[in-house]
C-alpha cells in the first residue's frame, strides 16, 4: 500500500492503495465516484474513460502509480467545463441514452474531440468515437449529440 | 647513362609493385568490409523486423499488436502525427512505463512510426530487406539521419530501447525480445555503418 494524492474534478484527494490499482477502481472503490463504469478492463470498450492530463484516457489499465500530477476529470466534474456542458445537454436534447452503461464513457470521448476539434467531419466523429462501444447500438443518436454540442459550441454558447 | 636507365627502370618497376599492392589490399579491404557491412545488416534487419519493432512501422492507418501483429484492439487509429485521434490517443492508455499490472506496455512519447519509416505492405507483410535498407538510409525520409546518427537512434531512442524491455502482457506473460540484445543491435548496427549503410541489391 502506499499514500497517493491525486486531483479529481479540482478537488485534491489523497488514497492508500497498492501501486498497481486501476485509477477506475481507485475512483469507483476508494472515492466512491461510480459514474465511471467498469466494462471490458482491457481498455477495449472505452466505459471506463476519464480526462488525465486533458487526455481520454481508459482508467481500467491505468495504475494509480502512473498518474503522477496530472489532473483528474471525471463524469462527475466534465458537466463544470463549457464544453462539458454542451455536450451533457445534447445528450439529453437528442435523448440519447438507452441502458445507459457505455455513456459516462462516450460523453468523456465526445468531449475531447470536441475540445480538440470544435467542428468534427464524420470521419473526426467516426475515429474518435471508434473505441467506445455501446451494445443497445446508439451509435446514430451519439453522432447526432456531437454534432448538436458542436454546433452548440461554435454558436458561442459554451 | 645506362646504369641511370636500368636504376629509374628498376625504380618505376618497385613503385608499380607497390601501388598495385596497396591497390589490391585496399580492394580486398574495401570488399571485406562492405560484406561485413551486409552480414550486420542482415542482423539489424532481423530486429527492425521482428514484432516489437514492426508493429508500430506500418503501412496502414492502424498500430499492430502481439507476436502475431494483429490489428490493434479498440479500432486505434494513426491519427495527423502517428499518435492517435482526440478520444482515442496513444497516450490515453500508453503511459511513460510500461503498466505491468494491466499488461498495458508504456514508453516516452508513444507513437507509431511515420508512413516514411514504414517497413510492411499495406497487407500487413514485412518489405525485403533490400526495401528498408534503402528506405531507412534515405535521408529524405529518415529525418535527415546519417549513419552515425542512425547509430545514435538505435542506442538512445527511447522506444527503441523500449523493445528491449517490452513489459508484461495482460496475462502476466513477459513478452518476446527481438532475436538480439540490444548491445549486439547496437555493434550490429556500428558494423554496418563502418562499412559505409551498404545495403542489398534486389527489390
Amino acid at each position: 500500500m502506499a499514500s497517493f494524492q491525486i486531483t479529481v474534478n479540482g478537488e485534491r484527494r489523497e488514497v492508500n492503495v497498492d501501486p498497481s490499482t486501476p485509477l477506475l477502481w481507485v475512483l469507483r472503490e476508494d472515492l466512491k465516484m461510480t459514474g465511471t463504469k467498469f466494462g471490458c478492463g482491457i481498455s477495449a470498450c472505452g466505459a471506463c474513460t476519464v480526462h488525465v492530463g486533458g487526455v481520454a484516457t481508459r482508467s481500467c489499465i491505468v495504475p494509480i502509480s502512473h498518474i503522477g500530477d496530472r489532473p483528474i476529470i471525471t463524469i462527475e466534474g466534465v458537466g463544470n467545463d463549457a464544453v462539458g456542458r454542451a455536450v451533457q445537454d445534447a445528450w439529453v436534447a437528442q435523448d440519447v441514452v438507452q441502458c445507459g452503461y457505455c455513456q459516462s464513457g462516450q460523453i468523456m470521448s465526445a468531449v475531447a474531440l470536441l475540445k480538440s476539434t470544435s467542428r468534427p467531419t464524420e470521419q473526426n466523429i467516426e475515429e474518435s468515437m471508434g473505441g467506445n462501444l455501446c451494445r443497445c447500438a446508439t451509435y446514430p443518436r451519439i453522432r447526432a449529440a456531437i454534432k448538436t454540442a458542436a454546433a452548440q459550441i461554435n454558436k458561442g454558447g459554451a | 647513362m645506362p646504369r641511370l636507365r636500368a636504376s629509374v627502370l628498376v625504380s618505376a618497376i618497385v613503385v608499380a609493385t607497390a601501388l598495385w599492392a596497396s591497390a589490391s589490399r585496399f580492394a580486398g579491404a574495401e570488399t571485406t568490409s562492405n560484406a561485413q557491412g551486409l552480414a550486420a545488416w542482415d542482423q539489424v534487419y532481423s530486429v527492425l523486423t521482428s514484432p516489437r519493432c514492426i508493429n508500430c512501422h506500418t503501412a496502414t492507418n492502424y498500430p499492430q499488436q502481439g507476436d502475431d501483429r494483429h490489428r490493434h484492439v479498440a479500432n486505434v487509429v494513426r491519427g495527423p502525427e502517428g499518435k492517435g485521434v482526440p478520444g482515442l490517443n496513444c497516450a490515453g492508455c500508453h503511459q511513460e512505463t510500461n503498466a505491468d499490472s494491466t499488461g498495458v506496455p508504456g514508453g516516452h512519447n508513444w507513437h507509431l512510426a511515420p508512413l516514411e519509416m514504414r517497413w510492411q505492405d499495406i497487407n500487413d507483410r514485412a518489405l525485403s530487406s533490400a526495401a528498408v535498407c534503402r528506405q531507412l538510409t534515405d535521408r529524405t525520409r529518415n529525418h535527415n539521419l546519417d549513419g552515425p546518427g542512425l547509430l545514435k537512434h538505435h542506442e538512445e531512442e527511447p522506444l527503441v530501447k523500449w523493445a528491449w524491455n517490452p513489459g508484461r502482457r495482460p496475462d502476466g506473460t513477459a513478452r518476446t525480445l527481438p532475436p538480439l540484445t540490444h548491445e549486439q543491435f547496437i555493434a550490429a548496427t556500428r558494423r554496418w555503418v563502418e562499412a559505409g549503410t551498404p545495403c542489398p541489391s534486389g527489390k
